[in-house]
């Protein structure tokens, strides 16, 4: 028992301990964004006199306006797609079985280890023909494609899990499989749905790589992809640049606070299933 | 545009059937799942393929098609917009006998070490600490700490770091603050540190992920286990490796998949941080396969390499896999 004792304080100090080094990147950005924009800062120290001007600035001269809007835009073209696309393959492979549907699902799991970076020469010249290439539409294709794998087999498992007496029942009294669906699977779908959405709104959110390639214009990217441009555009100050790096992951926080349970518990299932 | 698409799942009527409460939500354990199923009608499997329709057209499109199209570009000398030659598996041969770019793919390799091993280092050990973490608000404040880094853009991630790291940043003031002024640099700009420190960058990001999947993990080992082993005089070290580890393989394996992707495939940390500098101290597969085709632009060599990277990560992640599976 004493034992036990001394593992739960010491555990509990080296909890306090990790909580504090994952707050202090972040804080420190605070401490940077707070002192006055003209100068060097140094690491953290109170703010005596903080500059909430550097906020308004950065917002300014980084355009985040037109950066969220446009970061929106790409959200809205890949997530509710994804989701629906999605939600049929799934209940495709969960519920109703085709044959060869195994051998699919296969070919769609093989897709989760693929490396963006491996893709990336190839889907800028497939971009370029296309006509997408610097449109938010370049990021938009690629990303409903990249995300499949996840998303269908996120589904299915879902779909695989409902009991079969369920559909087997609303057939019985003669649904039809559109009216199964529409009536009883979507509905139940409901939480596996909304946990999706929620990783798939921050994977686009925070995708950096495609728009860095493929929307030359840092205004159209997401905001994320902005980032080398805030890197660009405030050189010369580091506070300006944490203030601007911290309005643009502001959105997502808030979001995930809104939303925490939601967002872990999507995580974790999210991490253990990909 | 896409407005129309989100139609039908928003007026799916909310009617939910009496079965909803026992439908499981997906078991945090899916993998664990065996994937065979129970034979059952074939009678919509018309259905099905059309339902499968749209997903397998972007998967292909996207994905299939722009790798296929990668595989023939490694096989040109081309750069971008003139004529091609064809060279065989010249590409190739540069890729795996190049020192810079085998340097790149050791720096990836290296990185598993801050990516991997400490976050599932250091979530062992909170875990099997903590074992249980009471609900409650501290709990959950906990969690929510520990999940800010999944949140923050990785890019983000290493602009806030790059300052940490910086000069006049926080990890020099502590150092002098505890008196260690004499080890005081800049991290990132220094040759030896350049790559631990954007490494460390990762466990950052890594750590609280496998802090609460493990302790969700350990939560779920039958707590009787732990009671005979200790009635049987055993000690923290012996229990966390004859009921602790064997309990978390499932977990274990998943986070070592996952993170050691991140580690080959890292790309934005590094992009925002040090840009692969100083010289090529930090260049990473990622940051390579960029610069050769879009800076150089020799576009079949930068797609051997991106084929490298593929197999690669595949050849270190299938044996997890295998690994996850062997008793279950």
């Amino acid at each position: 028992m004493r034992t036990s004792r001394t593992e739960l304080l010491l555990g509990r100090v080296l909890l306090a301990v990790a909580l504090i080094l994952t707050l202090l990147p972040l804080i420190s950005m605070l401490s940077a964004a707070l002192q006055p924009a003209d100068r060097n800062p140094t690491g953290i120290v109170w703010p005596t006199d903080p500059q909430w001007g550097n906020f308004i600035t950065a917002f300014e001269v980084g355009n985040v306006w037109r950066l969220m809007q446009s970061s929106a835009f790409i959200v809205l073209g890949v997530v509710p797609a994804s989701l629906l696309i999605a939600t049929l393959a799934g209940y495709a492979l969960g519920a109703l079985a085709p044959k060869g549907g195994r051998a699919i699902l296969i070919f769609f799991v093989a897709g989760l280890t693929i490396p963006f970076e491996a893709l990336i020469i190839p889907l800028y010249y497939q971009a370029q023909a296309m006509g997408t290439l610097n449109t938010p539409w370049a990021v938009i294709f690629p990303l409903l494609g990249l995300f499949m794998p996840f998303s269908v087999f996120w589904m299915r498992a879902h779909f695989i899990n409902v009991p079969r007496e369920l559909s087997e029942a609303a057939r019985v009294d003669g649904a039809s499989i559109a009216q199964e669906f529409r009536r009883i699977q979507l509905p139940l779908a409901v939480p596996a749905l909304s946990a999706l959405a929620i990783l798939l709104f921050l994977w686009t959110w925070n995708q950096f790589l495609l728009p860095v390639v493929l929307i030359a214009d840092p205004l159209d990217r997401t905001v994320a992809g902005a980032l080398t441009f805030f890197q660009g555009q405030y050189s010369l100050s580091i506070p300006l640049l944490n203030a601007g790096a911290l309005l643009i992951i502001t959105p997502a926080i808030v979001v995930f606070l809104i939303f925490q349970r939601q967002f872990v518990r999507a995580l974790l299932q999210g991490a253990v299933k990909g | 545009m896409n407005k129309a698409t989100t139609g039908p799942l928003h007026s799916a009527e909310p009617q939910q059937p009496v079965a909803t409460g026992s439908t499981p939500t997906g078991p945090v354990v899916a993998v664990a799942q065996p994937l065979r199923r129970r034979p059952v009608r074939r009678a919509g499997s018309r259905t099905a393929w059309v339902m499968l329709l749209p997903a397998l057209a972007v998967y292909i499109g996207f994905v299939i098609a722009p790798m296929l199209m990668g595989l023939q570009y490694s096989f040109y000398d081309w750069n971008g917009v003139g004529a091609s030659t064809f060279v065989g598996l010249e590409n190739y041969t540069r890729v795996l006998t190049d020192p810079v770019l085998l340097a790149s793919i050791l720096n990836a390799f290296t990185l598993i070490i801050f990516f991997t091993i400490i976050p599932i280092t250091v979530g062992l050990i909170l875990a099997s600490l903590i074992r249980s973490m009471r609900q409650g608000p501290v709990s959950s404040i906990a969690q929510t700490i520990l999940f800010l880094p999944q949140i923050v853009p990785l890019a983000a991630a290493g602009i806030a770091w790059a300052w940490m790291y910086a000069d006049t940043g926080t990890v020099n003031q502590f150092l002098r603050a505890v008196g260690l002024e004499g080890i005081t640099r800049s991290w990132l700009a220094d040759y030896g540190t350049a790559l631990p420190a954007v490494g460390l960058i990762g466990s950052w990001v890594l750590t609280g992920l496998c802090t609460v999947l493990l302790l969700t993990g350990i939560g779920k080992i039958d707590g009787s286990l732990y009671e005979a082993v200790r009635l049987d005089g055993a000690g923290w070290w012996r229990e966390f490796f004859t009921v602790t580890l064997p309990g978390l393989r499932q977990e274990i394996a998943v986070l070592a998949t996952l993170t050691i992707i991140a580690a080959l495939s890292s790309f934005d940390i590094i992009y925002t941080s040090t840009q692969g500098g100083p010289g090529r101290a930090t260049l990473v597969p990622g940051i390579s396969i960029f610069r050769i085709g879009f800076t150089q632009s020799d576009v079949g060599l930068a797609s051997a390499f991106g084929m490298v990277l593929m197999v690669l990560v595949l050849l270190v992640v299938l044996p997890i896999q295998r690994l996850s599976k062997v008793n279950d």
